[in-house]
């Protein structure tokens, strides 16, 4: 199996420009039992600023948990993640929360809160309380201001005052993009943004992530099961298997025939897309079809 | 809304690129902006909300205040008032008969009522962000009966069964509340998200557990004071002393204006564990001491009134129907209609059967725990 690819090998003795540095990380859950494999093993690789980079694998392949790590949702048990720098564990959460926002797969809303108050919360690392007011404090202008842009550039502007369960799936993803975006953190990472939205809502977010890279410079690192829609929107992707880095680099290094079958232990057909040229991955014809 | 999507073209693009005057002009047009869309709590009504809801509350307290066992008249009520207020002194010649009920008994029950509705209502409205759920009560998910249980235990110990040891009774109530919180805590901590089933089972089986000590309390105690424990544990509001009625006020107040302050991040914290810590909040020190606070106030408000149920869920619930989510609002606000509500509930419970009374949580039940019902079998979007 390849370990390395690409015009930069992972690791820390490439972190010049870095965003997010990652070395040596390894990762298991506390409730595994300890002669289980780890779930994140040696991992190493480098985010650059302004790119996108996709986490791609099977299911089970630690994806989520990665992501989880880069956002300090979880604690590593070796190695580092390393932010401008500085380390993920070491930053006051308040701080982390001003560079990275995250976008979680799912969301569950249990109260009724409308999109405009959704969207302000993501201001929440930026306010003090004080007991000058024993927080009840309005939003600042500020916050009104960055908010507001958020929701231009996601497009629920429209949807302020409906209450998120009352959304389309589509339009959730957007709202909590905007939540994300009013964090106006340098980083944005997404798990699975995708998911279980229909093609052309999946159209929208891809153009969305994209356009918020380019206009807002956002470092955005995102999680998909979805190889095609990854080859379309990343600009380099990290493959991962059982818990490791198997193969790193732009789609076209990354997602082969020989990679693919090692990694997903299937045959598969990969050609270039007739627009963009990038690989894309239909599966064989099925046995017993004709 | 039309007006919001009409201009965001015209607003400037980048809030870091702004500065002076240019910044405080567009956020004023921003602010205007979202004012209009009604979708965010903004301090006019907020305002509007609380000084409606405070004047109600004077007035329902005032009102309630006539009725009972002897009939206060408003005009003695006004003239008792007035006394007071001019004199400085509650003598009784100078008062007259109900004048002297007034003061001495209705008022401070009427008073204490309100603490105890209030209380309540900001500990259910807590627990309910805590858990994520929006049936979570204190009753009902045994964290009064926890605190009853500590309170019955320091009664046993004889620990402020003769004076009203204000420190120590609300302390056993207390510890015993936050060992039911602990347990709710560690079910809800294990499963994530503890759906809404789960946590009523929990809460029952705690429940059946709890009341079984607190009746084999009662049981092994002298027959007089134990028939005082029962009318307690189902919940009865009397006349303290304005001593004893000051702790109380003190003790709310302090830990109200502490739950007040944390409303931002119960807010988030509804949002999820997860975006709650990608939003900068150290869930795990937030969450403890939101717990430990729901059980401190639990415990001094069911060693004053014994366990009164239901407020907590019910009053939230319509709270939140009519001003919406935000708990910079939700809070103060569930906490004076708890009030109130607690208020008139005790009013009917000493009035339907005068000059006999019957224990306000009987009537909180019979009037909760429908509602409750209600909500459980056939409104299934709020329950999930």
């Amino acid at each position: 199996m390849t370990t390395s690819a690409g015009s930069c090998a992972a690791g820390p003795s490439c972190s010049i420009g870095a965003a997010i540095d990652v070395a040596g990380l390894s990762f298991r859950y506390r409730s595994d039992q300890p002669g289980r494999a780890w779930t994140l093993d040696e991992v190493s690789f480098a985010v650059y600023s302004g790119e996108v980079l996709g986490i791609v694998g099977p299911n089970g392949s630690g994806k989520s948990s990665l992501l989880k790590l880069l956002a300090g949702l979880l604690r590593p048990d070796r190695g580092t993640i390393q932010l401008a720098g500085q380390s993920v564990g070491r930053l006051e959460p308040q701080v982390l929360a001003r560079m990275v926002a995250v976008v979680p797969q799912e969301f569950v809303q249990v109260f009724p809160f409308t999109v405009a108050e959704t969207v302000l919360m993501g201001r929440f690392p930026h306010q003090r309380t004080g007991w000058w007011n024993l927080g009840m404090a309005e939003e600042s202008g500020d916050d009104l201001l960055v908010a507001h842009r958020a929701m231009v550039d996601t497009d629920v502007l429209a949807l302020a005052d409906r209450s998120l369960s009352d959304l389309s799936g589509g339009e959730r993803q957007r709202v909590l993009i905007a939540r994300a975006l009013a964090q106006e953190p340098s980083i944005l990472l997404l798990d699975e943004p995708m998911a279980f939205l229909d093609i052309n809502h999946q159209i929208d977010i891809c153009e969305l992530i994209r356009r918020l890279n380019k206009e807002r410079a956002l470092t955005v690192v995102l999680v998909s099961h979805d190889l095609n829609v990854a080859s379309q929107l990343c600009d380099r992707l990290v493959m991962l298997k059982e818990g490791r880095v198997c193969q790193t680099g732009t789609p076209a290094e990354t997602i082969r025939e020989d990679v693919l079958s090692a990694v997903y232990g299937c045959d598969v057909v990969v050609d270039a897309h007739p627009h963009t040229g990038l690989p894309r991955v239909t599966i064989p014809s099925v046995s017993g079809r004709f | 809304m039309a007006n919001v999507q009409a201009t965001p073209s015209s607003l400037p693009a980048s809030s870091a690129a702004l500065t002076g005057a240019v910044s405080v002009q567009a956020s004023q047009g921003v602010r205007a902006e979202w004012h209009r869309t009604g979708a965010m709590l903004t301090y006019r009504r907020w305002s509007a909300v609380m000084i409606g809801l405070l004047l109600a509350s004077a007035a329902v307290v005032v009102l309630c205040s006539q009725f009972g066992a002897v009939p206060v008249r408003l005009a003695d009520i006004w003239a008792a008032l007035q006394a007071v207020l001019t004199t400085g002194s509650s003598e009784v010649s100078s008062l007259g008969t109900a004048g002297v009920i007034f003061l001495q008994v209705r008022l401070p029950r009427v008073l204490m009522g309100f603490l105890v509705g209030s209380a309540l209502a900001s500990v259910g409205v807590t627990l309910q962000a805590l858990l994520r759920n929006p049936l979570a009560d204190p009753y009902v998910l045994g964290v009064s009966s926890g605190a009853a249980l500590g309170a019955s235990l320091a009664m046993l110990l004889g620990v402020g069964a003769t004076v009203m040891l204000f420190p120590l009774l609300p302390l056993f109530g207390f510890a015993g509340g936050l060992f039911a919180l602990v347990l709710i805590y560690r079910l809800a901590q294990a499963h994530g998200r503890l759906p809404l089933h789960s946590l009523l089972l929990a809460g029952v089986i705690l429940n059946a557990i709890l009341t079984a000590l607190i009746m084999f309390i009662t049981s092994i105690m002298e027959p007089n004071r134990s028939a005082g424990l029962m009318a307690w544990l189902m919940g009865a509001l009397t006349a303290p002393g304005y001593p004893a009625l000051a702790v109380v006020v003190i003790y709310v107040a302090c830990v109200s204006a502490v739950l007040m302050r944390n409303a931002q991040v119960l807010n988030v914290l509804t949002q999820g564990e997860e975006t709650a810590r990608s939003l900068g909040i150290d869930t795990e020190r937030v969450k403890k001491q939101l717990y430990v606070l729901t059980a401190l106030v639990t415990g001094a408000v069911v060693s004053v009134s014994g366990m009164i149920g239901f407020v907590g869920m019910v009053v939230p619930h319509a709270v939140r129907l009519t001003v919406g989510s935000d708990h910079r609002l939700l809070l103060p606000a569930s906490a004076l209609v708890g009030g109130m509500f607690l208020v008139v509930s005790d009013t009917i419970a000493r009035t339907v059967f005068a000059p006999a009374e019957i224990p306000v949580g009987i009537v909180t039940a019979l009037a909760g725990g429908p509602f409750f019902l209600y909500l459980l079998l056939w409104r299934k979007d709020r329950m999930t």
